[in-house]
């Protein structure tokens, strides 16, 4: 007697919820062979606008947050997703006909990745900060900030959870909120991490995950005049170039596409690609 | 319509000929309760309705417009400061520098020490009730509690007429309302009315606000509805803004078809005033509609409809943004208020 298996139909994660796309379409998500998997939700532009309205609001709290809270944030992910393994890799195999072996190597690769960007939280200031000499009785302190809204278009190649990872902590690390449209072909690694942010310690709104065709969503983001840096990292087959253009109307700080196994290395570059830098000015103590 | 007995009569008379009567408690009490009682889930449901309506694009910028066309644009804060009042008239009058064919607003509502600075602020492009320009509403009669001496509600109103008020919006007294002393709050609707008298003899624009939040049921609201348009409101507004719940689709709902009824009763048109809480271009779209619906779209005129809100213009200046520019705006891209 065969059970019969239940198919499942993913939402979007926005603003800590789980809600379907505001145009109740869905696409389905095959396996490497082309077997029917799940069916994604597929966001549309109202669902971008409402994602940046929820990485706007979630902005101030993130943003506002000591580094060695967020440190803490970022690290307690790692650890649910180390909970979630078998899952994650379960997933990976059926999306990317990978063995068990490359597939554990993946999440274990991730989850590494995730604990080395949660460690800089608390770091990167030190590093890329500095107390410059002026010649005048002054402290003049350059210190990095969070850029604000993040949009990504995270890299639609193999290792969809490594790409993933690769693409959001670093945003994350400074305080930015994240707005991500999630690898086309093999969403279920984002969507399960969605499910994984959901239950941890990240305010909701912070990272907001969208499946669908980046080819749509993309333009909408580029231009949306609250969106202040664009990660275009897994970008490449779009029309980046038309992306990167209307990103200058609004003087978006923007990354370009990236392709090949050391795409979205771990960097502390990629932290310092969404942070401005701002220099204050203040007297010295008078004596 | 007009064909009813009721549309010959003075406007004073009309009250009185419709109560049956001189406008005491028991008799107000008598007229006001011989109203037909409101189907409350039927009124929410119909108002649930309206609001589902799909807008598509063009309309949509007609609406756009005719919203910011029709905005209060209110400050009613204790922290009030002339400065305050300037850009706030400075936004009325130009609300977004980006784009000059973006309309200006109906009025600016501030309370009443703060009409001198808008009267000024405003300078040739006063409207003072004509309809180009910006005209300048003051909240009195002890807004928002109401709780005052009648000669200090009179004299509350007197101030902001001499300071310049084209329209005076007064608070009811719930507390009479609610204890069933209709004449009371009759009568003081009438005195405030007088009160708006000019030196010259025009009356200032009167808007009776109601205080929804504060009736408990649709029933209350319908009566008092009823009572400021017998007692000679030319508007009846929803809320004050300090109390919660303030403006809701189906409170609305239920007085436009009071304003309707007195349409079709006597010719006279009433305008109406949902104030507080409408904050999105969304829900404000979903009162045209309602309006349009319920009594006509000729009531769409910054004579007999205004939205009270401060909020709700930057919202419906970002979409305004999206339709010109074809991408998202921002917060970033209005005034911060």
């Amino acid at each position: 007697m065969n059970r019969l298996a239940i198919p499942k139909t993913y939402k979007l994660y926005i603003g800590g919820t789980f809600p379907r796309s505001e145009s109740g379409r869905v696409y389905e998500v095959l396996s490497h062979k082309g077997d029917f998997l799940a069916n994604a939700a597929q966001g549309s532009r109202k669902d971008a606008r409402d994602a940046v309205v929820a990485a706007r609001s979630a902005l101030g709290g993130w943003a506002g947050a000591t580094a060695y809270n967020r440190g803490q944030v970022l690290y307690r992910i790692a650890e649910l997703l180390e909970g979630r393994r078998a899952q994650f890799i379960d997933e990976i195999m059926s999306c990317e006909g990978v063995n068990a072996a490359v597939a554990s190597g993946q999440v274990d690769e991730a989850i590494d990745r995730w604990v080395w960007y949660a460690g800089w939280a608390d770091k990167y200031l030190q590093v890329a900060g500095n107390a410059n000499p002026v010649s005048g009785p002054f402290f003049n302190l350059s210190v990095p900030e969070p850029a604000g809204v993040v949009a990504i278009i995270a890299p639609q190649g193999n290792e969809s959870l490594l790409g993933l990872v690769s693409a959001i902590a670093p945003a994350l690390v400074a305080g930015n909120t994240v707005v991500v449209v999630a690898n086309e072909n093999a969403p279920l690694s984002a969507i399960s991490l969605g499910e994984v942010l959901a239950t941890s310690d990240v305010p909701g709104g912070v990272v907001n995950i969208l499946t669908g065709s980046p080819a749509e969503i993309a333009p909408w983001l580029a231009s949306h005049a609250d969106v202040n840096a664009l990660d275009l990292v897994g970008a490449g087959d779009l029309d980046w170039v038309e992306l990167q253009i209307s990103a200058a109307d609004t003087l978006k700080r923007v990354l370009p596409p990236e392709s090949g196994a050391d795409a979205a290395a771990p960097a502390l570059s990629r932290i310092l690609a969404f942070t401005e830098l701002k220099t204050v000015w203040h007297t010295k103590a008078v004596l | 319509m007009t064909s009813s007995p009721l549309a010959t009569y003075q406007p004073d008379q009309r009250a009185l000929a419709l109560i049956g009567g001189e406008a005491t408690d028991a008799n107000l009490r008598r007229y006001l309760h011989g109203i037909p009682g409101i189907d409350a889930v039927g009124l929410e449901a119909r108002a649930a309705d309206l609001g589902t309506r799909s807008i598509k694009t063009s309309s949509k910028r007609w609406a756009i417009d005719t919203i910011i066309g029709l905005i209060d644009l209110t400050t009613l804060e204790g922290a009030d400061t002339p400065g305050k009042v300037r850009s706030l008239v400075a936004k009325a009058l130009v609300p977004d520098p980006g784009d000059p064919g973006c309309p200006r607003v109906a009025a600016v509502c501030v309370y009443g020490d703060m009409v001198g600075a808008a009267v000024t602020a405003l300078g040739s492009l006063h409207a003072a009730g004509a309809t180009e320009g910006v005209n300048v509403a003051a909240v009195a009669t002890a807004f928002p509690s109401g709780r005052a001496a009648l000669a200090i509600k009179l004299a509350d109103v007197r101030d902001a007429v001499t300071a310049g008020a084209d329209e005076i919006d007064m608070v009811i007294d719930r507390g009479a309302f609610l204890a069933g002393r209709f004449g009371q709050v009759y009568d003081e609707i009438v005195a405030v009315k007088e009160a708006c008298r000019r030196a010259d003899g025009s009356l200032a624009h009167l808007k009776v606000i109601l205080e929804t939040g504060e009736l408990n049921t649709y029933d209350n609201v319908r009566r008092a509805s009823w009572l400021a348009i017998l007692a000679g409101g030319d508007f009846i507004k929803t809320s004050t803004g300090k109390v919660a719940p303030a403006a809701t689709l189906p409170v609305t709902l239920s007085m436009l078809e009071v304003v309707r009824d007195w349409h079709r009763l006597t010719g006279v048109r009433i305008g109406v005033k949902p104030a507080g809480g409408i904050r999105t271009s969304k829900d404000a779209i979903k009162y045209l509609v309602t309006v349009a619906e319920t009594v006509g779209e000729e009531w769409l005129t910054p004579h007999l409809f205004r939205f009270g809100a401060s909020s709700l213009l930057n919202d419906v200046l970002l979409q305004r943004q999206k339709m010109t520019t074809g991408h998202y705006s921002g917060p970033d891209y209005v005034t911060i208020d």
